[in-house]
């Protein structure tokens, strides 16, 4: 038994496949926070003046607030004077218009991760707004998106061209006063996305960004923000890889989605920042507030989360189900390895009437490896009829790590119906022996096991998510398994 | 095919074999009987390479190569196939998955080509027939929610389809009503063939009614104590496995 442990170790023990770093040069505010670098920020990006108002009136109640500590995450604490709130690459007058333009040196990286935009361009018909440290460099499709009216450009971009819907929706989901992260993303956010789907829209093609964090100590603070006015629908795909370093960098980015009537916005998200070594060195802190609100009946919102980097993930994607007969889902695998910690789960807070939720959160143990799954279902007063359905389960691989569940339940409305199952199982022994026996090595035996318990996640996934997310979990344990 | 040598087995530092001999020639069956703990199963795990068992003596000789020095999936590939006698459930992993990544794993070790999905289904459909079970079975995940039926004609179905040298059955007829041995038995008689050797582990003589073996050895205390023909199996039933150890005393 102990050999097999002990084998499992050293499959999971991979080094990370992703570490490298592309030597651009990049301006780089130098550390430290206060409103003049506020100010820069929002200089650099020609804002209107109620976004510096908005970012100025989020730093002073951050300043206020305490940095929170209820997670079941353990790091020492951060100095925000320590990090640097701006990076760009260079040439930020002169953006590449097509991928021809584009830094080679960038495309190479690109090439490295195994996400060849011009492949994708091609095969996935994904339009793809790139973001490389804080400005995107390449934006694809726009045209086509243009034909049936759907905005799709970095949020800078939107706050120029689209004040109106900025100011209407821009923290109207997370307000600046949510929480401390939320708060400090509100003052130094400075990249993102921005969509909008006009009623009626079927977005013709899924959206997709890739983040990147590359300079070092540069802490990114995206912000996302998707609009489905009535009876639209909207697929957004976002995905990440960072390449290896050895300073934590802190990532706190927000991601507000608004449905209205009779819309739907599917947000899937395949995360794989680099986790730190195996001693816990390194590796990105991933604390993330995304939220969606059902603002009409009918809505629908569903987010999908594959979630294997980050030495600490915390973020919790969560519905506000507003409208009647609205539905928010949530589907998560949160993959632990060597030293990582991960406290991840969703609030589904019922509002209206015959609003409904699921949850099925997926949590994967090795190494030392810690995985929290934390929940809130929480029905008020005037939500009849609510339904509820939540199934957790743990995979444990090895003897040193951890799994805890920790679900809340909030219900001040008797009619609801709530359902919670969960389960916790080790990757057995008896289950590695009889796939080999069959004739599979111990890499893919563990890949197809833990793929298998995966299933019901992986299967919410567009095709092409799906097959990067299996990719990516293989390539996450190998070294790991016992 | 299988020489077995003065094996000598135990687990978790308790003498569970105490110096097997066993010879199984190209083609034969050969039923091993014993009471409960007489170390049936462990003489299959080690066979196939499970962990926990620690082989301090002895040699497993398979088609010429040493056995033990060799990984499961090693064994696996080189025609080395076991029944379990507790097929294990793998949740979100279909039946046709786990069988496809099997054989091709056992193709590339030979040097051949992987089949393409097209051959591979018709193989499979092919095989189905021998043990009666429908398609939906490929699709459902490996062993989950099966009866105790479906899981024994399930090992069969792998069996089949990987085409092993030596199959180790291990107490496959357990569990089993009258209808499903015999469905399980045609299946394994519809696979016996000159150049497959099978080992039959169980308690019961009930499943040589239906698997007539060549030769028949009763296990006691980690040792072969006694070799004959199917009538040895006959006695047994008879007379109980006491008389064993009044014969070998």
């Amino acid at each position: 038994m102990n050999t097999a442990i002990k084998e499992l170790g050293e499959l999971v023990g991979r080094e990370y496949k992703e570490g490298f770093v592309t030597d651009i040069e990049a301006e780089t505010l130098p550390p430290g926070l206060d409103e003049s670098v506020i100010r820069f920020l929002s200089g650099k990006k020609s804002e209107p003046d109620f976004v510096l108002q908005w970012r100025l009136e989020a730093f002073h109640r951050w300043q206020a607030m305490e940095c929170p500590e209820w997670a079941h995450v353990h790091y020492d604490p951060i100095d925000f004077q320590a990090i640097s709130y701006y990076s760009a690459p260079k040439r930020d007058e002169d953006r590449p218009r097509s991928l021809d333009e584009v830094d080679p040196k960038l495309l190479e990286t690109y090439n490295k991760l195994g996400i060849p935009l011009e492949e994708q361009k091609a095969l996935a018909g994904v339009a793809v707004d790139a973001v490389f440290d804080s400005v995107s460099v390449a934006t694809t499709f726009k045209d086509k998106l243009a034909e049936v009216g759907v905005i799709f450009c970095p949020l800078s971009e939107a706050m120029v061209n689209h004040p109106e819907l900025v100011q209407e929706y821009l923290g109207s989901v997370v307000p600046p006063s949510d929480n401390f992260y939320a708060a400090l993303n509100s003052a130094v956010f400075t990249e993102g996305s921005f969509v909008y789907v006009p009623k009626g829209v079927r977005c013709p093609m899924e959206l997709s960004t890739y983040f990147r964090i590359n300079a070092l100590n540069t802490g990114q603070f995206e912000r996302t923000l998707i609009i489905a006015d009535e009876g639209s629908y909207v697929s957004y795909l976002e995905g990440c890889t960072a390449p290896m370093r050895d300073e934590n960098q802190l990532h706190a980015a927000v991601v507000e989605l608004v449905a209205m009537k009779d819309a739907e916005i599917k947000y899937s998200t395949v995360q794989n920042w680099y986790p730190g070594d195996e001693e816990g060195r390194g590796g990105i802190y991933n604390f993330v507030t995304k939220r969606g609100a059902c603002r009409g009946d009918n809505a629908k919102i569903s987010w999908t989360q594959v979630e294997t980097g980050s030495a600490i993930t915390w973020k919790y994607p969560s519905v506000l189900l507003e409208g009647n007969h609205s539905t928010g889902e949530f589907y998560s695998v949160a993959l632990t390895n060597n030293c990582q910690q991960a406290d991840t789960g969703t609030k589904m807070v019922h509002i209206g009437e015959h609003t409904s939720s699921t949850i099925i959160s997926k949590g994967i143990s090795a190494g030392r490896g810690q995985n929290a799954y934390r929940g809130l279902v929480k029905v008020l007063k005037g939500a009849k009829e609510a339904r509820n359905y939540s199934q957790c389960d743990s995979l444990l691989m090895g003897d040193r790590c951890g799994a805890h569940t920790f679900p809340y339940l909030e219900v001040k409305n008797p009619t609801a119906t709530i359902e919670h199952e969960a389960t916790t199982s080790k990757i057995g022994e008896d289950q590695m022996f009889y796939c080999r026996q069959r004739g599979l090595s111990e890499e893919d035996a563990v890949s197809m096991i833990v793929n298998g318990f995966c299933k019901e996640v992986f299967r919410e996934l567009p095709m092409e998510f799906a097959v990067e997310a299996q990719k990516l979990l293989g390539i996450s344990l190998e070294g790991a398994v016992g | 095919m299988l020489d077995i040598k003065n094996l000598k087995v135990t687990v978790d530092g308790k003498a569970i074999l105490n110096g097997l001999n066993l010879n199984v020639g190209p083609g034969e069956v050969h039923a091993i009987m014993g009471p409960n703990g007489s170390g049936k199963s462990t003489l299959a795990n080690v066979i196939a390479g499970r962990d926990g068992y620690e082989v301090t003596n002895g040699s497993v000789t398979f088609m010429g190569n040493d056995l033990l020095s060799m990984a499961p999936e090693d064994r696996a590939r080189e025609g080395v196939f076991l029944a379990f006698q507790y097929p294990v459930e793998i949740p979100g992993v279909a039946n046709i998955a786990l069988l496809k990544e099997g054989l091709n794993a056992a193709r590339r070790h030979r040097g051949e080509t992987e089949l393409d999905a097209l051959d591979f289904l018709k193989l499979v459909r092919e095989k189905l027939k021998l043990v009666e079970m429908k398609e939906e079975f490929l699709y459902r995940s490996v062993n989950e929610g099966f009866s105790g039926g479906e899981k024994k004609r399930n090992e069969i179905f792998q069996m089949a389809m990987l085409e092993p040298s030596l199959a180790v059955l291990d107490e496959t007829d357990s569990g089993l009503d009258i209808d499903a041995l015999k469905t399980v038995a045609g299946g394994v008689n519809a696979l016996r063939s000159e150049d497959r050797s099978i080992i039959l582990v169980t308690h019961y003589q009930r499943l040589l009614d239906y698997i007539v073996p060549d030769r028949v050895h009763v296990l006691a205390g980690g040792r072969i104590l006694r070799s004959g023909d199917k009538q040895l199996a006959l006695d047994l039933e008879e007379r109980g496995y006491g008389w064993i150890d009044t014969v070998a005393a």
